[in-house]
């Protein structure tokens, strides 16, 4: 990743300008107003193989997560609750800037920050899901691919990790004889809430909502805020070089509630249906 | 999150004896590391942090430098022994992210354009850890950094603020981090009057948000007069002793 940012440089400056000079006039270079997201298009179910699974298109960032549920030691310290685990990996498919190879801090701070998202909201009751306290429990794998990476990939992983989990239908586990078996009945995971990630960047003195690709290469710096279904926060990230006024962070907290509310009926909408 | 205890009392004292709007107790010695550039330790409540930083120097690997400025690496390290059980040495995902926080929250403050072909290497070791070490480690590292000599638009102070029995508080220790209901830790340019770190950890309404932010805040200006007292303490506390006896 760090290829493509040294190679945008030179577009970075030429472009700045141009963003600047739009931004100012309160469009963007894709005609967007500054408090617009990309539409949001989201897929139940697309891998059948998994035990729940969504398809998310954010503009032109892609993004696959599919839910696999296994049996297995508690987490230490969380010994009667089941566990989460969430992954995320930017596919050499995304971009022509990304290597195949350990990921790299980008991409550790995505799957961390989607995974504070959901952890912290306890969107999922994970206290339902023991087998035997403090020996056998749920184990939640929740894995994110990145197949096109256009920018906002902490919002459009999100939301494809959140629609997988509400959507999905977990094998149904007992205990026989000190053994789990696998009964093939199917439940819904035990949702409590639904986070819903907006991310918005600084550019000069403007801050706009679901930056693009080219507008992350212009930013100054960036602001990932999850609220949960009572419009309460429940993770935030700054990321980026630059810093951020503590009325711009107040005003970015307010809209992230508001647009939050937008995107979770949607996704509440089709979670029903599906 | 479940409480078992509560971890104010009735007299508004937290698990440490401290009220809702007090620091534990922090001291900076400036220059510690003697091969370093710049250096300070930090002893934050419990926490012990040593920061070294070496640069701007060549850049290694080559390929890493910058044309038009510096590269700034940051490393946030915790000791196999800082912690209750024994920490495996290999950095794991959680230092990597903070290491990169760590480095967005600094960069702000430094003007990086001086030293173009060069990088500037922050190494954050936590010998002990105690709740808020990245917090502590950025208003160390800072410290470090003026230590080095390297040209600075404003100081980067750290505190977080949080949630505990429905309560906001500032500078969350490791029990409350643990059992309480919200951790927040903030960065911020004092002079400048910037936030360059804002990280959050449990649910917050918004009210709660702009009051933990607010509070935040304060802390990080009270652990600015810390670092200035530090620095001055050091570069200028043979002098004003001087001035004194005069």
């Amino acid at each position: 990743m760090s290829s493509s940012k040294r190679s945008t440089i030179i577009v970075e400056h030429l472009r700045k300008q141009q963003m600047w000079d739009a931004i100012s006039k309160g469009k963007r270079l894709d005609e967007r107003n500054l408090d617009e997201i990309r539409p949001i298009e989201i897929e139940l179910d697309t891998i059948k193989k998994a035990n729940g699974s969504a398809r998310v298109k954010l503009g032109n960032s892609e993004v696959i997560a599919g839910v696999k549920v296994e049996t297995g030691e508690p987490f230490e310290g969380l010994e009667n609750k089941g566990a989460l685990i969430l992954s995320a990996e930017i596919l050499p498919t995304a971009s022509p800037y990304v290597e195949p190879g350990p990921p790299d801090e980008d991409t550790i701070e995505l799957a961390r920050v989607v995974d504070r998202g959901i952890r912290e909201s306890e969107m999922i009751d994970l206290e339902r899901l023991v087998l035997v306290p403090g020996k056998t429990v749920y184990t939640i794998f929740v894995d994110c691919s990145i197949i096109n990476a256009d920018g906002n990939l902490f919002d459009a992983t999100s939301f494809a990790a959140v629609s997988a989990l509400a959507s999905s239908k977990i094998p149904v586990f007992e205990m026989q004889d000190g053994k789990v078996i696998d009964t093939g009945n199917t439940q819904r995971p035990p949702v409590t809430t639904l986070p819903v990630s907006i991310t918005a960047v600084r550019i000069a003195d403007s801050v706009i909502l679901d930056p693009t690709a080219e507008e992350e290469a212009c930013m100054d710096a960036r602001i990932t805020i999850t609220t949960n279904s009572n419009g309460d926060f429940t993770a935030i990230q700054k990321g980026s070089t630059g810093a951020f006024k503590v009325e711009q962070l107040k005003t970015a907290a307010g809209i992230a509630r508001i647009k939050g509310e937008n995107v979770r009926a949607k996704l509440q909408e089709l979670i029903k249906a599906g | 999150m479940n409480q078992v205890r509560n971890l104010i009392d009735e007299k508004g004292k937290r698990t440490d004896g401290r009220t809702v709007d007090e620091l534990r107790g922090i001291k900076i010695t400036v220059g510690r590391i003697k091969n370093a550039d710049g250096s300070a330790l930090i002893e934050f409540g419990n926490n012990k942090i040593v920061v070294a930083v070496y640069g701007p120097r060549e850049v290694h690997p080559k390929h890493m430098a910058l044309p038009d400025r510096c590269v700034l690496r940051c490393r946030y390290h915790m000791s196999p022994f800082s912690t209750d059980t024994r920490k495996n040495p290999a950095p794991s995902r959680r230092e990597i992210e903070i290491s990169k926080v760590m480095r967005e929250s600094l960069e702000p403050a430094l003007i990086l354009e001086d030293y173009p072909r060069s990088a500037i290497d922050v190494f954050v070791e936590v010998l002990q850890a105690d709740g808020g070490s990245r917090c502590a480690g950025i208003t160390a590292a800072s410290v470090a950094l003026a230590d080095a000599g390297i040209n600075m638009r404003d100081i980067v102070a750290a505190c977080a603020a949080g949630k505990v029995d429905d309560k906001i508080v500032i500078d969350i220790n490791d029990t409350e981090d643990k059992e309480g209901g919200a951790d927040m830790p903030v960065a911020y340019m004092p002079h400048l009057e910037q936030v360059t770190l804002l990280q959050l950890d449990g649910v917050l309404t918004q009210d709660q948000f702009n009051e933990c932010l607010d509070k935040a805040i304060g802390g990080c200006k009270m652990v600015y007069e810390i670092q200035r007292q530090s620095l001055i303490e050091k570069y200028f506390g043979s002098e004003m002793e001087l001035k004194e006896e005069q």
